[in-house]
């Protein structure tokens, strides 16, 4: 689904990342893991081509990235889900407004998806908090929120940058189990943290691989912890 | 597509896209208020093209077809010459009527001039002979030959002399007029631009959250565009009709024909400025649109 070939990203004269190859098959669950700033975030970004490489093959559905238009990456991250860190919500507009966002965007019809969407808010917790603005979310609820929205257009992949990043223990476990929930049920998960016990948690759950990066560089692709 | 079909789609298109914009209550009132005032600037600059347009065509037409004929000559030789100047201009092909001005008519065109209290009637006055020709119009080269050989004393005046600066200063009026219609058109675009580009700069993020899930850049355009379109088309209504207003308030042309009297619109002339609301709409659609694909190329 996503293939990563001796890919390369650099910023000016900087060297963020080099010689990362990665190959995510369907319905594998994958870790990424390394100190700060060792450039976990920048490799999901170029999972879901917010960034683009500088160097090296990657392709994402069988489409080499670099050949894609504007509106063919807009589409093909539509069969991408992405949690950010920071969630991402628009501040203005009601959870329920949030979350069916994806939807709107790309022409859907909220209303024929409107039983969908109420079961995605049961599923992460939030059915009451359906018009409550995301400031008036608590961390938790933000991260399952993020999840949902991720996960609203039933993408083939699931991305996660530090899901766990903002949330205590407990919390952090509810939000693994639903991300082991999408995994059985065929997702392709790839989760960024430096959390070593979600990982381990996780484990205990169902087959993960770790992908460790250090010095711009995966070096431990399919290791054990 | 084309703009036109492009601007369609922007006005009668998902609506919802608007909501993904936050409101922005000083940049909304900031456009309609420009777009309000450009509007009814524009207002009057169409009035002030079409009222010199006006003016130009009755100056040319009113003074084409008229023309004078001035005798100076000694006291003695005065109706002589004034006789002989009729026959020929009665004589002359093109000529459509020759009327020699009275002594009143002479003295009532000197009064302005002198005042009513001079002794204008112990002074000798040219005799003077209104000319106008037929639309064929008058060999002047012919007749000021014919003339200076009957009646040396007479003068030919066509007018034109004096004639065509003042058609040439009504049509640059005319074309000042356009211009400035060009330059609010333009000065609307400028302005729409950077407030258009100052609402894209602070949704900056929101545009960020909205690309990463997968929208496209149309639908992301759309939202601002849709938006500034119909607040330049609300102002531009409000600026036309106070424009508008303005103008029928002005007091009507007098007796003497002064030209800022004669500012205004005439008969389907007043239909004119219905024009204003969509041409600002069209500007601020290509604004916005222009402004907003900009924005989102360094977008990822």
């Amino acid at each position: 689904m996503i293939d990563l070939s001796q890919v390369a990203y650099s910023y000016g004269n900087d060297a963020l990342l080099s010689d990362i190859s990665l190959h995510l098959a369907p319905g594998s669950f994958h870790f990424l893991t390394g100190p700060s700033g060792a450039g976990k975030s920048t490799l999901l970004k170029l999972c879901y081509m917010e960034l683009l490489p500088t160097a090296g093959q990657m392709s994402i559905f069988g489409r080499d990235v670099t050949g894609l238009g504007r509106d063919d990456i807009a589409r093909t991250r539509r069969r991408i889900g992405v949690v950010h860190q920071d969630c991402q919500f628009l501040d203005h507009l009601p959870l329920e407004e949030n979350l069916a966002l994806p939807l709107t965007v790309s022409g859907r019809d909220e209303t024929a998806e409107a039983s969908n969407l109420h079961e995605l808010m049961t599923w992460v917790g939030l059915s009451k908090r359906a018009t409550a603005l995301p400031p008036q979310l608590s961390g938790g609820e933000r991260q399952r929120a993020a999840l949902a929205r991720a996960v609203i257009m039933d993408p083939e992949i699931l991305l996660a940058d530090e899901p766990t990043g903002n949330v205590d223990w407990e919390m952090s476990l509810r939000l693994l189990q639903l991300l082991v929930e999408l995994n059985r049920m065929g997702k392709t998960i790839l989760v960024a943290t430096h959390d070593l016990n979600l990982i381990r948690a996780a484990k205990s759950q169902v087959q993960t691989r770790v992908l460790r990066i250090a010095n711009r560089t995966l070096i431990h692709a399919g290791a054990d912890l | 597509m084309t703009w036109l079909a492009r601007l369609g789609a922007a006005m009668t298109g998902n609506s919802g896209a608007d909501r993904v914009v936050p409101p922005t209550g000083y940049t909304a009132r900031l456009t309609v208020f420009t777009a309000a005032a450009m509007a009814f600037l524009a207002v009057f600059a169409l009035a002030l093209s079409l009222a010199t347009d006006r003016l130009a065509t009755r100056w040319s037409e009113a003074l084409a077809r008229t023309a004078t004929v001035r005798i100076s000559a000694p006291a003695g030789q005065m109706q002589q010459q004034l006789d002989n100047a009729m026959a020929v201009l009665q004589t002359t092909p093109g000529i459509a009527t020759a009327r020699p001005l009275t002594r009143e008519e002479r003295l009532d065109l000197l009064e302005p001039w002198f005042g009513p209290d001079l002794p204008l009637d112990r002074l000798q006055i040219p005799e003077l002979i209104e000319v106008i020709e037929t639309v064929d119009g008058v060999d002047a080269d012919g007749l000021r030959a014919r003339l200076a050989g009957e009646a040396p004393g007479a003068l030919y005046d066509d007018h034109t002399r004096w004639r065509r600066p003042l058609v040439r200063a009504a049509e640059r009026l005319r074309t000042l007029g356009l211009i400035s219609l060009a330059l609010i058109s333009a000065a609307t675009a400028a302005m729409i631009t950077l407030s258009a580009q100052a609402s894209l700069a602070a949704n900056a993020k929101v545009i960020a959250a909205l690309r990463l899930i997968g929208a496209l850049d149309t639908y992301i355009a759309r939202a601002f565009v849709r938006r500034y379109t119909l607040r330049a088309f609300t102002g531009a209504l409000v600026g036309t009709a106070l424009g508008v207003l303005a103008i029928a308030l002005l007091p009507r042309a007098d007796a003497a024909g002064g030209f800022l009297t004669g500012l205004g619109f005439s008969g389907v002339g007043w239909l004119l400025p219905l024009i204003i609301p969509p041409v600002a709409s069209i500007v601020a659609f290509a604004a916005t649109r222009f402004a907003a694909f900009r924005q989102l190329r360094e977008t990822t």
